[in-house]
């Protein structure tokens, strides 16, 4: 089993295997990801970030993560500098990105463009998020922070909370948890309900989740409680958003219907979904959730250029 | 044969296509572009009782159909038969298979989908996840049309 030159478009692209192999290798290199040790493992490699939409933490925890690996990065974090703003196409684009580095990690505003990027480039395409679809790396630091805190994912509670409907890293991370057998309960507002292809996706890795729009009923059981922030960006009609903007709050009253040992992930940015409050207890995971990025990214950077560490 | 093509006026040359799922015949019409897009005499047969239950027929005076559209047709008729009909006679019949993969005909119906970019060298492009029932998912967003028959291009 090899991941050299591999595409990660979709955590659909990796097998049961593959993912444990990548979570196991995160593991080892918190040291490095720390900067606690140095490593030159990717000496000479060159990455290219091509952020067509913004973010903090995902292009800042790639190219942190590639810096670690001793590679170093071109690219771009906003496309109006580009000569997209002349009318190039993605394709082209991408093909300019192939020319000058040995790995893309991309993230675009439309769904799709990830795989479109692989189509055209030959060295291997990285998503880092593509519009409402999905978004792999996120998945496994995920997957990699649940792994770390509760030692295992088969037969733990896990609630997913907010925008299940436009939330991109709620779909990846509901068919990663059922591959690998969690309980799932989702829980929403009606408009924003998980879409029915991730549903199935669940059943058909053998886990039957249950959706739900009672937070309070669903926190009792959980190990784990994943808030998702309302994203005002995706909403094709403000009004539809304006209808479920503060639809939930995690605060300390809620709190004490949760287990003792609930740990809460949050993708991040928050807005007011978690209260701020919150953040002291020891129920609050999603700061060391965001920092578990440039282990799990290191690891699959390191895999796919194939310098490992 | 001939008796149950008697329900409509049996053609000279053209195209036949028989058991069509029924109801569908007016979806199959519209993909291959009648009336829009064709002079073709055509005829309609809906609710034809036959051994295997309801089904429709289409009949497309002097026109023979080319694979393209036959793909299409599979999409919503899967066990549709197309009879070339030469003279009268039939001169080649086949049954419509669904492909793998589909390239060009399927619109995404996701709007934000990068397929739907006029801006990128690429055609639209679907797995068919299962032949039947047919459910095909976007290559490019992974989203799956409600109804196929609405995105054809």
């Amino acid at each position: 089993m090899t991941l050299v030159g591999k595409d990660i478009v979709s955590i659909r692209d990796l097998t049961k295997k593959e993912i444990l192999e990548i979570l196991n290798y995160a593991k080892k290199l918190i040291p490095f990801a720390k900067g606690e040790k140095r490593t030159h493992a990717l000496d000479g490699k060159v990455l290219s970030t091509l952020f067509f939409e913004h973010s903090t933490r995902t292009r800042l925890s790639f190219e942190t993560a590639m810096h670690r690996l001793g590679g170093d990065v071109v690219g771009f974090a906003d496309p109006t500098a580009t000569s997209l703003k002349k009318g190039e196409s993605i394709a082209d684009t991408i093909r300019m990105a192939d020319a000058y580095s040995d790995v893309i990690v991309i993230r675009h505003s439309q769904e799709g463009t990830a795989r479109l990027a692989a189509e055209f480039a030959e060295s291997p395409v990285i998503n880092a998020g593509d519009g409402a679809g999905r978004h792999p790396t996120q998945c496994l630091l995920d997957l990699f922070t649940i792994l770390t805190e509760k030692k295992k994912i088969k037969g733990t509670n896990v609630v997913l909370l907010g925008d299940l409907k436009y939330g991109r890293t709620v779909h990846s991370l509901a068919y990663a948890l059922a591959l690998f057998g969690a309980n799932l309960t989702f829980v929403s507002p009606e408009s924003l309900r998980m879409p029915k292809e991730t549903i199935n996706d669940c059943i058909e890795q053998g886990v039957e989740p249950v959706s739900t729009v009672n937070l309070e009923k669903a926190i009792k059981n959980a190990d784990v409680l994943y808030v998702t922030r309302i994203q005002k960006e995706r909403f094709p009609d403000p009004a539809e958003y304006n209808r479920v903007a503060g639809a939930y709050r995690v605060d300390l009253e809620l709190l004490k219907h949760a287990k003792e040992d609930l740990i809460i992930m949050h993708p991040l940015p928050r807005v007011t979904e978690i209260a701020p409050e919150v953040d002291k207890t020891p129920h609050a995971l999603y700061f060391k959730q965001a920092f578990n990025g440039v282990p799990v990214r290191m690891a699959l950077l390191s895999l796919i250029l194939g310098g490992k560490v | 044969m001939r008796k149950k093509e008697l329900k409509i006026p049996l053609i000279k040359e053209g195209t036949v296509i028989d058991h069509i799922t029924a109801g569908n015949a007016v979806k199959v019409l519209h993909i291959l572009g009648i009336p829009e897009r064709t002079k073709s005499v055509v005829s309609v047969a809906m609710n034809v009782k036959s051994k295997i239950g309801k089904k429709d027929i289409v009949k497309v005076e002097n026109r023979e159909l080319d694979p393209k559209e036959v793909n299409k047709i599979a999409l919503i008729a899967p066990k549709a038969t197309i009879n070339i009909i030469r003279n009268y006679e039939v001169f080649k019949k086949y049954h419509v298979h669904i492909p793998d993969e589909i390239v060009g005909i399927v619109k995404c119906p996701n709007p934000t989908c990068v397929s739907n970019s006029k801006n990128e060298p690429i055609e639209s492009r679907f797995l068919v996840v299962s032949k039947d029932p047919i459910r095909i998912k976007c290559y490019y967003c992974e989203r799956e049309p409600d109804n196929i028959a609405d995105n054809i291009l």
